[in-house]
């Protein structure tokens, strides 16, 4: 067999076996995509159930509470990012860090000093590929995530934040950069500032006739929100975590079907070219018998 | 006579939604009883146990660990970040 058909042999075999394994991500991805969506349904009364509740103190409330109020000369703001442990999820990380680039050139510009908190080993590597101090660091499961995770991040933020910018860990701020699960096709990055508080940032806005109660507080209304701020922050988190996975899964599916379907056209160009080469090889040959046979007949 | 619908919701489900005659909940003051047509109020519930009577049924248990208990216009949500039904 000639060199030539050989290495092309070669090539329709490695790009078989990688359409292989792209298929197979691409379906399990679908599968866990559906999943992922349910998860997030299921994540929904919660979500609308706090929002609700913490709008209703902040709007009949007038209380100058620790975690409303902007403060004034805020120093230090932390950003959150939410990437994947894993790559081969089309720009789906990259896009996050890049929206977190540009919100740390803006909070600078601002003349914030920006700490990193990060979530994925995605982003793990690349703040540590660029020897960025990242304050803390949670990585594994990003793609099926776990509401003790959420809490766990919820409780490190918030603790950051009651300390104050003034301190050595604390923030003055929190803005956290995730994949919005728009749907199947397309997951946008966004940024939002979870505090100080901006309430209600379009999950299930009150309807201007829908008005909220008058409510009676217990214990009171200081007490009520310090206990519901917590858990709207946790809520937050978690729903972005959710929608980081769901979005993940589907970058995921996009990217192993556009490369199944590049390794389907590899193998088909391949194919030709080894057949070009097979039928040259063998026309040479018989070129070859002929021109033998030829020069035996002549010899006589 | 007027119910209160109810739902108990925790981070990743909605553990149990129905109409109930009453509620029983600990908030972090007391000791609440929810009938219908209570005044809305939003209170902290502190680890313990909720107790609802259904409309039809056997009284239930649900343990609602950190979480709060809103009530408006006969609808009561109970959240928690975890919550299940003991009974």
């Amino acid at each position: 067999m000639g060199a030539q058909l050989r290495v092309y042999r070669q090539k329709i075999r490695s790009a078989q076996t990688t359409k292989k394994i792209t298929r197979a991500m691409e379906l399990i991805s679908a599968s866990r995509i559906q999943k992922a969506q349910a998860r997030m349904a299921a994540s929904a009364p919660y979500a609308r159930a706090v929002t609700r509740a913490v709008s209703a103190v902040a709007t009949y409330s007038n209380v100058d509470h620790v975690l409303t109020t902007e403060r004034e000369n805020p120093r230090r703001a932390a950003v959150v990012v939410f990437t994947s442990d894993r790559g081969l999820a089309g720009a789906f990380s990259s896009q996050v860090i890049r929206e977190a680039n540009e919100l740390r050139t803006r909070l600078e510009g601002e003349g914030k000093e920006v700490v990193n908190y990060l979530v994925g080993r995605k982003a793990v590597q690349y703040y540590a590929f660029r020897r960025r101090v990242a304050a803390k660091e949670w990585m594994g499961g990003t793609d099926q995530p776990t509401f003790e995770t959420a809490k766990d991040i919820a409780d490190t933020l918030v603790d950051a934040f009651i300390a104050g910018g003034e301190s050595e860990s604390g923030v003055d701020e929190i803005h956290i950069v995730y994949n919005r699960f728009v749907n199947l096709v397309s997951q946008t990055p966004e940024i939002v500032r979870v505090l100080p508080l901006e309430v209600v940032d379009g999950v299930d806005e009150p309807g201007a006739n829908d008005v909220l109660p008058l409510y009676e507080f217990e214990p009171e209304v200081d007490a009520v929100l310090d206990a519901l701020l917590p858990v709207y922050i946790e809520s937050r988190i978690f729903n972005a975590m959710l929608q980081s996975a769901a979005s993940e899964h589907a970058a995921r599916q996009k990217a192993m079907k556009s490369a199944t379907d590049n390794a389907d056209k590899l193998i088909r160009e391949y194919t030709r070219l080894a057949n070009n080469a097979r039928q040259a090889e063998i026309t040479q040959q018989i070129s070859e018998i002929v021109g033998g046979a030829d020069a035996l007949v002549s010899a006589k | 006579m007027a119910e209160l619908s109810v739902s108990v919701v925790s981070a990743d489900r909605e553990v149990w939604s129905g109409a109930a005659k009453q509620i029983v909940a600990r908030t972090t003051e007391g000791e609440i009883g929810i009938l219908p047509g209570h005044e809305p109020i939003l209170g902290i519930l502190s680890a313990g146990e909720v107790r609802i009577t259904p409309v039809s049924g056997a009284p239930m248990v649900a343990r609602a660990e950190d979480g709060f208990l809103s009530v408006e216009n006969d609808t009561v949500t109970i959240v928690a970040g975890q919550a299940e039904l003991v009974s």
